[in-house]
């Protein structure tokens, strides 16, 4: 215990060092449900303050990776992770590793919009009270309300935060949970498709949010549509049957990939 | 817990400073106490459902070791050997209570005070003369010789060869005087006294003496009654389910049905039974005892269950199929007939045998229409005044004789028997038909 | 005897018609194909002939008691049709003792034993009657059919018809139930109500229905008030639930969220065994290993408690209730989105925070409807206080002490005792009714909660 204690100083040392070092560093990573393969020795890297959009066609894993980032697949029943995944320098698989905690440095927003069945006071609340962030009630309106401005919601929920949250459009509930995320102060936040339930015009909210949001968090998206990558990401990484093809700047990946299976993707010849 | 500290320290405090979000933050120490606070928490709320799961195995645990420790002893009965020697009276018939007395006092001479004789007399059942005068109906030979023969003992000898009295019990001699502890001391000394298996408790009915009564009058009742509640509510329940889960119109009537049938399957049992004695009882003067009745009102309430079951396994067949013989152009209930219902059967039969052994096990509304009753025949047909096994369980628990009380362990062994054999077969009905669709 | 016969004739008669029909329709339809498939001609020909003869058959059999009542009663004379109700039953009681030979000629009265005559008499022409017109109605039916047996009748349709209605009557079945059910309970709870009022039942504190036995005492003493009833069922379920809830519930959460797969195969089928085990089990085991348990128990702490004090009764049905709670609550925990299990997760919530702050609160209708059904259950249940719980009614709250239930009352009412004029015997009937009322209600009550919640998450 006390070595880890060690080595965790020795760690952060280091990743507070010039030059921005990778928050995320992943090397060898398989992952196997119920025996089956779906990640194949996947290396990547995800940089501090960028957006890191992965893209692919469906089943190629990029939600799999995603989700081993917080370590949301030790939910799944039979599903087993092997490599190495450090976040800032520690493997969140290693056995000290507590996942409630990770979780609180690395939040997630999932596909669907899934408000609790609370208000939308209590749903952005509920992070900062189980991870007991605030000691008085009015620490805890002060993190509510800027989270809500935050992921730009506040100005339409402002005069009902006491209704539900599943009271909102597809839309707004989606900014809710990014709220919600958000509110923990988590240092990665993960995004599993968010604007594939949400019309246009929620998505380009959403979008214009993530750029905002850049500035204070590392984020990672997996998104099923090329423009909106393009759009949001300053890097790119391409999955295909489990496999990570080809990372690096979203401009490169688009305009000139590697790869010609990268190429065939962004042209719209398959995926 | 120096863990948790490690975890803490993951996060540089000052750059959670610089993202935070504009409140102070929790300091580090703090931080740590409320993850250990949250573990606790953690570890205690997974304590609680071990408990809990452990806590509700443990009754079940519990009820079974009670119920098998009190019970296996129903299986073995005492019997004392005697050397009887039969004569024939004036009647032509032998006196079969006065041979066993003179049987007895040839085994144990120093005997001769009346009332020495009463107490020895006492260790014998009282139905041993019934018992001799039937082997010497099938084998009228025996009557002029000496025979030895193996007899029944009364009831408290039973209990107390077996164990069944502690020492507080059998002070003060009012169940076992002292003689009578040295004669069957002397009796087990010559292996005159044996267990052996109790056929009688298999295949007699009812009686007042505990180690006469059998449960096999209420085997057969029991049969009678679930035969009775199978052939009324099986037909009536399927064809019910088809209508409502393939046919009928979405209207108020439907609704109504389908109200009546969930709220009929949370009705009290005795609730049926009280519609029974007023309805066919009192009103369609049906008998009253009678397995017939005991059926019509355990089908009553069996048909939600069967109703619920069917309709489940109606809707687990795809609608492909459907469409697929409606476009053949089969009628409605061709298409049932013919495709839906047996494919759908393996889920009905279980749900029937579910229902079925739920009926085997109920006793209040049977005591309603009077199959408490005390009834030493077996019933011949389901007209016949007869009792089921968890209503002779019911009697023999209420009952003051000591000697009762393992009947009633293995009454209900052969009950629990009967309904963990149904529901076997209800699981491996399931999982033999089981469809992937 | 006779009816055995007419119903085998009817049948013969059937199976004959069955086949001409079919042999009817495909001689005349040599040059087309017939509408339906040929059997479908032999099924509408034999309900033809079935069908008619069961009417008349149920008709006579609903009428015929009524009518030679009737006939009879008239035969006996003004003076006896005058009498009063109770005295007209109980001479066709005699009567028809009589004709059965239940009671001998000699010893009664000959008024009576000409009745009885009289009254073999009008069965035997009544039986008589039924078969002919049954047969003629078998007839007509028959020929009936055999006129319709043309290629371009609609047979299949007319059967599936028929068919329909049967399955229709099938699924009235739970309707007739529940009305035999209200109907029993209600002409006997207000001939109940006419002796005794409503008010000094429902509220009365003294429970002695044994003083009432004789007819003249009946409304006397306000022996029927059903406080001390409703008091001690309430105390029992309420011990009940509070032993079943907490276990149930944990397990439940403990078997949908932290167990392993092999351990939920081994703990599910051990609890549905705990579920299937039969009432009468239970009660057994209350009242010979729990009771004297806890008496023991008492004792050794210095307290007195009664040997069928409630607090058994309430643990053994907690016992029982605690598979139903468990398996209703892992139901409705398990139907709670994952999307919601998996955003608290996200948020770095333990697996208590999450079940605490957002399953359970999510699942909690549901579970409230589980709780509600579990009461009903408990006030329902019969053998376990018959067996374990006391007969007097007091009026108490102490567990250690014995209560009586509304279910122990009516099966003390009711057995044994056949007389239906007495309140004794109606109070069962009027207890039952504020049985059916109350976990009719409470079941209403539950479906609909747990209805609402279904919808919420499909």
């Amino acid at each position: 215990m006390y070595g880890l204690e060690n080595q965790v100083t020795a760690t952060v040392s280091a990743s507070d060092g010039p030059g921005h070092p990778a928050k995320f560093l992943c090397s060898g990573v398989d992952v196997y449900y119920s025996g089956k393969q779906a990640l194949f020795s996947v290396d990547l890297d995800i940089q501090p303050h960028d957006v890191t959009a992965l893209i692919g066609p469906s089943g190629c894993g990029k939600s799999t990776f995603l989700r081993c980032l917080n370590r949301m697949n030790d939910v799944i029943d039979g599903c087993t992770v092997s490599g190495r995944i450090l976040l800032d320098g520690i493997d969140i698989y290693g056995p000290e590793i507590d996942v409630v905690h990770l979780r609180r440095q690395v939040g997630m927003v999932f596909q669907k919009p899934n408000p609790f069945p609370k208000s939308i006071y209590d749903n952005v609340a509920y992070g900062p009270r189980i991870h007991g962030l605030t000691s008085s009630k009015s620490d805890l309106d002060d993190i509510v309300v800027t989270s809500l401005q935050r992921a730009g919601l506040f100005g339409e929920v402002k005069d009902r935060l006491d209704s539900p949250g599943t009271s909102l459009s597809g839309g707004q509930q989606q900014r809710l949970c990014i709220a919600r995320a958000i509110a923990v102060n988590p240092e990665v936040i993960l995004m599993d498709e968010p604007c594939s339930a949400l019309d246009p015009i929620a998505t380009a909210k959403v979008e214009e949010l993530l750029d905002e949001l850049r500035r204070n968090y590392s984020i990672v998206i997996v998104t099923h549509s090329m423009q909106q990558a393009a759009r949001v990401s300053q890097r790119t990484a391409f999955f295909h049957l489990g496999q990570l093809i080809e990372v690096g700047d979203t401009e490169t990946i688009f305009t000139s990939p590697r790869d010609e299976r990268t190429q065939g993707y962004i042209t719209g010849r398959f995926g | 817990m120096t863990d948790t500290t490690a975890q803490s320290s993951v996060m540089p405090s000052e750059k959670r400073q610089s993202q935070s979000v504009g409140n102070k933050k929790p300091s580090a120490a703090m931080m740590a106490r409320h993850m250990r606070a949250r573990r606790r928490a953690e570890r205690r709320f997974r304590w609680m459902g071990i408990v809990a799961v452990s806590g509700a195995l443990g009754f079940l645990l519990f009820l079974l070791i009670s119920i098998f420790s009190g019970g296996w002893s129903a299986f073995l009965a005492t019997e004392i050997r005697l050397d009887i020697h039969l004569e024939t009276k004036k009647d032509g018939m032998p006196d079969y209570r006065r041979a066993i007395r003179e049987a007895l006092m040839t085994k144990f001479p120093d005997i001769q005070s009346r009332k020495d004789i009463m107490s020895v007399s006492k260790l014998v059942s009282k139905a041993a003369p019934r018992e001799l005068a039937l082997r010497v109906a099938d084998d009228p030979d025996l009557i002029g010789q000496t025979q030895s023969f193996w007899l029944p003992a009364s009831s408290v000898v039973d209990i107390f060869t077996k164990g069944g009295f502690t020492q507080g019990d059998l002070k003060g001699d009012h169940l076992l005087s002292e003689h009578q502890r040295a004669w069957l001391a002397t009796l087990s000394a010559d292996e005159d006294m044996r267990l052996v298996f109790n056929s009688r408790f298999l295949t007699s009915g009812d009686s007042r003496e505990p180690e006469l009564a059998g449960i096999w009058g209420a085997i057969v009742g029991s049969f009678f009654t679930i035969m009775v509640t199978l052939l009324l509510s099986f037909p009536i329940g399927v064809t019910a389910a088809i209508y409502l889960e393939e046919l009928a119109p979405r209207n108020r009537f439907t609704d109504l049905i389908e109200i009546n049938i969930n709220n009929l399957a949370a009705v009290p049992s005795i609730v049926f039974g009280l519609l029974g004695l007023a309805i066919f009882l009192n009103f369609m003067d049906l008998p009253r005892s009678a397995p017939l009745v005991g059926g019509m009102v355990l089908a009553l309430m069996t048909l939600p269950t069967i109703i619920i079951a069917t309709r489940a396994s109606l809707k687990a067949v795809p609608p492909s199929i459907r469409e697929a013989a409606f476009g053949m152009g089969a009628s409605p209930l061709q298409v049932v007939g013919h495709h839906v219902l047996p494919l759908a059967m393996p889920g009905i039969l279980t749900g029937t045998i579910v229902g079925l052994s739920q009926a085997l096990g109920e006793t209040a509304p049977l005591l309603m229409i009077g199959m408490v009753a005390f009834i030493v025949d077996i019933p011949a047909t389901p007209m016949d005044p007869s009792t089921v096994l968890p209503v002779q369980i019911f009697l023999w628990a209420d009952s003051p004789e000591r000697g009762f009380i393992e009947k009633v362990g293995g009454a209900t062994m052969v009950l629990l028997m009967f309904l963990v054999v149904m529901n076997s077969l209800a699981i491996y009905l399931r999982k033999k038909f089981e469809r992937r669709w | 005897m006779g009816s055995a016969l007419l119903v085998l004739a009817v049948l013969v008669v059937a199976v004959f018609a069955y086949r001409r029909g079919i042999h009817r329709v495909r001689r005349s339809s040599a040059t087309g194909r017939p509408h339906s498939l040929l059997s479908y001609y032999g099924y509408y020909a034999a309900l033809c002939c079935i069908i008619p003869s069961l009417g008349v058959f149920l008709v006579w059999t609903l009428c015929e008691p009524f009518l030679i009542e009737y006939l009879i009663l008239t035969d006996l004379g003004a003076d006896h049709r005058h009498a009063s109700d109770g005295l007209q039953s109980m001479m066709l009681d005699q009567i028809r003792d009589i004709a059965a030979g239940v009671v001998p000629v000699a010893s009664a009265d000959p008024a009576l034993v000409a009745a009885a005559a009289h009254y073999n008499f009008l069965e035997t022409i009544g039986s008589a009657g039924l078969i002919a017109v049954a047969l003629a109605a078998t007839a007509i039916g028959f020929g009936q059919a055999m006129k319709a047996m043309q290629p371009n009748f609609r047979a299949r349709n007319r059967v599936e018809m028929v068919l329909r209605f049967g399955l229709l009557i099938s699924s009235s079945m739970a309707i007739l139930t529940t009305i035999g059910i209200v109907l029993s309970l209600i002409f006997e709870s207000i001939r109940f109500f006419n002796l005794i009022p409503l008010g000094d039942f429902l509220f009365g504190l003294h429970w002695s229905p044994q003083i009432a036995l004789r007819g003249d005492q009946v409304a006397s003493g306000g022996s029927f008030g059903a406080i001390p009833l409703f008091t001690g069922t309430l105390l029992i379920t309420m011990i009940a639930m509070l032993v079943a809830t907490p276990i149930a519930l944990m397990s439940a959460i403990y078997m949908s969220q932290y167990a392993s797969a092999r351990l939920r195969s081994v703990v599910k089928p051990a609890l549905e065994i705990l579920a299937g085990v039969p009432t009468v089990v239970y009660g057994f085991f209350a009242a010979l290993t729990v009771a004297p348990l806890l008496r023991e128990a008492g004792v050794s702490l210095g307290l007195d408690v009664a040997s069928e004090s409630a607090l058994a009764a309430g643990l053994v049905m907690g016992i029982m209730i605690i598979p139903f709670i468990s398996s209703l609550s892992d139901d409705v925990i398990t139907a709670v989105p994952r999307a919601l299990r998996d955003g608290s997760y996200a948020l770095g919530a333990t697996p208590s925070e999450t079940m605490r702050m957002v399953i359970f609160p999510a699942a909690l209708p549901g579970i409230v409807g589980a709780f509600l059904l579990a009461v009903s259950r408990a006030i329902g249940e019969t053998m376990i206080v018959v067996m374990a719980a006391g007969l007097a009614a007091n009026l108490t709250a102490n567990p250690l002490e014995a209560v009586t239930t509304v279910t122990v009352q009516i099966v003390t009412l009711l057995v044994g005792d056949q007389e239906f004029d007495s309140a004794k015997t109606l109070a069962a009937f009027a207890l039952g009714m504020v049985l059916f009322l109350v976990t009719l209600s409470l079941n209403a009550a539950a479906l609909k909660i747990i209805q609402r919640y279904r919808e919420k998450y499909d």
